[in-house]
């Protein structure tokens, strides 16, 4: 792990990731004879920053586009619009939104994802020694026993003991938590200085959902790997990140402290996503939660504030005007919204 | 609990038979629903929750085989039964909420067509009175009246889920199953669905089986919980008293590794290892691999039932009571 010793900066002010204006728009089709070309704006203006080492939870519902913004994050997906800054403090910063060839191979090193679906995410027909070995061999590095090695080393690193019976197992003889360790090891094997975690835990049981969440926590500290997790349950962002941002249709409409954010949410949205939450509790009996379900459509929404059609709060105001700036509403929290 | 349930589950044992041999999915469960009452089966996937729902409508597969005990509803029990008067049973006596709504509902059908056909099963009443009656189950429902000429890809995720309900709810029936109704759908729409559901259901009193992997949904809907681990039921009782002072350790293990967004942020528990292979159940409680507390014994001979008043659990070292305060 010496590589991912010296991807620890100096200059530690510097955030690792600096995302402005990030845009995605997906054509949903025309009007007749192909004019007025239609987008959906899936993600649409989005600004923050990761720290280095630090761990941004990424919440919303489905379709609110954060799966979108990860992707890009990662370029398995191009931006439309936007800039990536990346500053791993041993390079020039760069911007890998537009990056492309050499260079953008030479980023993937720097950046790995994390999908949901452990079942999907990898080759049947491959061991796991090749699974996990694939970054390498794409990026040419070592020979093939210095990748045994790796492999092995990342199979205990990932808590698969002992790691010599798992390497020519196939995904299938593995359960869910197993393949997850997996797809974490191949995410990992690079040393990467940022992973985008796609609702990694979300398939799996209770019971073993617990230890790859400790292990993701562990590995990120112990390797000073920053995480974009994806999720839809914030009680699994409230123990994996120090930050979260709140998504909706394509905006981020809350970002801060996930603690001061859950004590007092301020947007409208955080407020109602947050009382819809199961409590474990029989004896504790929730508020009606304040807004309709179903969410509206993204292709080519109205420039008013995103929420509008849904928001209990909403006033002529928010109607007339375009979709609020994030403006600082406590120590470390960020909310879109002119009623908050 | 007075008179007799409305559902009493004795000893059932439910196989799947395989190549690889016998998978004793549900293995001599025990359960007695009241009528009204919502009973919570919580558990992770593989365990046989979805076995013994589907058992209970005489639905499983055709390589399961129901090998011994009693499914009693009203005192009749329903494996005795032929087909013929199973029939007539389901849907009208006990209904069931599938997983998917997405894959329960026929793509080429208007839904309000699919709804009269349920009904048509069990009724002789004139068509326009099946679509008045669809009319009332929509409104129930939350669902808008026009949308019963639509096609299942016109709905959304949880508006289909509404319809799977409405469905359900056609006949009336005395006891609903409900597989995990809300698993697929976001927060905010399963909010509402829990709460028309439970709303419903007291309208109706109308008894449910809610079955989930999801504590705190159980949580939320179930006035008894039972908690299933490997094919049994290893703890039973009373919500409040299985959510306050759980007996079994598995038990435990999931609500302490359950994350929460109230209250102090607790440590999660960590439970090690993997629930176990069904071909392969451990000897003894089968639990005790990954069990904190296990014994000598727990691996040798099945655990004994420990009971607090209404509550019990399957357990040879039984952790100790937290003091009420």
């Amino acid at each position: 792990m010496t590589e991912a010793a010296h991807a620890i900066p100096a200059d530690a002010d510097r955030p690792l990731l600096r995302v402005e204006g990030l845009r995605k728009l997906f054509p949903a089709g025309s009007s007749r004879f192909g004019r007025n070309q239609r987008f959906i704006h899936a993600v649409d203006d989005v600004n923050f920053t990761l720290a280095r080492g630090e761990s941004l939870g990424l919440v919303g519902e489905s379709g609110c586009g954060k799966t979108t913004t990860g992707k890009m994050l990662v370029r398995l997906v191009d931006p439309s619009e936007g800039h990536v800054i990346f500053d791993d403090g041993a390079g020039e910063p760069t911007d890998i939104a537009t990056l492309r060839g050499k260079p953008l191979k030479d980023f993937r090193k720097h950046a790995q994802m994390i999908f949901q679906d452990p079942y999907e995410s990898m080759n049947p027909r491959r061991t796991i020694f090749d699974t996990i070995a694939e970054p390498l061999q794409v990026q040419d590095v070592g020979t093939l026993a210095d990748r045994l090695d790796r492999v092995t080393e990342m199979l205990a690193l990932v808590g698969l003991t002992p790691p010599r019976t798992f390497l020519f197992r196939y995904p299938h003889e593995l359960s869910g938590g197993q393949r997850q360790r997996v797809a974490i090891a191949r995410a990992l094997i690079v040393e990467p200085s940022f992973v985008v975690a796609d609702e990694p835990t979300s398939m799996l049981d209770v019971s073993v959902r617990t230890g790859v969440m400790r292990l993701m926590a562990d590995l990120a500290e112990g390797l000073g790997i920053s995480y974009l997790y994806i999720t839809h349950d914030l009680a699994v962002a409230r123990y994996m990140c120090s930050r979260i941002a709140v998504m909706y249709l394509g905006k981020i409409v809350e970002i801060g402290d996930t603690e001061e954010i859950l004590r007092s949410p301020q947007h409208p949205y955080t407020q109602a996503l947050l009382s819809a939450v199961p409590v474990p509790d029989p004896t504790v009996k929730r508020p009606p939660v304040m807004i309709e379900g179903g969410v509206p459509t993204l292709v080519e929404p109205p420039a008013q504030c995103r929420f509008f059609s849904r928001c209990p709060r909403a006033e002529e105001y928010c109607e007339t005007n375009d979709h609020p700036p994030l403006e600082r509403k406590g120590q470390d929290q960020l909310v879109a919204c002119y009623k908050a | 609990m007075s008179g007799s349930p409305l559902l009493a589950v004795e000893d059932l044992t439910l196989h799947y038979v395989t190549r690889a041999g016998d998978v004793c999915a549900v293995d001599g469960v025990s359960l007695t629903l009241e009528r009204g009452q919502s009973l919570g089966l919580v558990g992770e996937s593989g365990c046989g929750k979805s076995s013994l729902a589907l058992a209970l409508l005489r639905l499983q597969p055709e390589n399961a085989q129901i090998l011994s005990g009693k499914i009693l509803l009203d005192g009749v029990d329903l494996v005795s039964l032929s087909d013929e008067e199973m029939r007539r049973y389901r849907w009208d006596r006990i209904a069931m909420v599938f997983q998917s709504a997405m894959n329960a509902l026929d793509p080429v059908y208007r839904v309000g067509d699919q709804i009269i056909e349920a009904l048509e099963q069990h009724s002789n009443a004139a068509r326009q009175d099946m679509v008045e009656r669809v009319g009332q189950l929509y409104e129930l429902v939350n669902l808008p009246p026009n949308f019963i000429e639509r096609y299942p890809h016109e709905y959304s995720g949880g508006m289909k889920q509404r319809a799977v309900i409405a469905m359900a709810l056609a006949c009336e029936p005395d006891l609903i199953i409900a597989d995990e109704p809300t698993t697929a759908l976001d927060v905010i729409v399963q909010d509402h669905i829990l709460r028309e559901l439970q709303q419903i259901r007291q309208e109706l009193n109308m008894s449910m089986l809610y079955i989930s992997h999801d504590m705190a949904v159980i949580a939320e809907v179930s006035d008894v919980v039972a908690v299933m681990y490997a094919g049994k039921i290893v703890e039973y009782g009373p919500a409040e008293a299985v959510f306050t002072n759980p007996i079994h350790p598995y038990t435990r293990a999931l609500m302490s590794a359950f994350p929460s967004v109230t209250g102090e942020k607790h440590e999660l528990a960590t439970l090690g290892g993997e629930p176990p292979n069904p071909l392969g159940l451990p000897p003894g409680c089968h639990f005790h691999p990954r069990c904190p507390f296990a014994t000598d014994i727990c691996a040798e001979q099945e655990p004994p039932r420990v009971r607090r008043g209404d509550q019990w659990a399957d357990c040879w070292n039984p952790p100790e009571a937290e003091s009420d305060d």
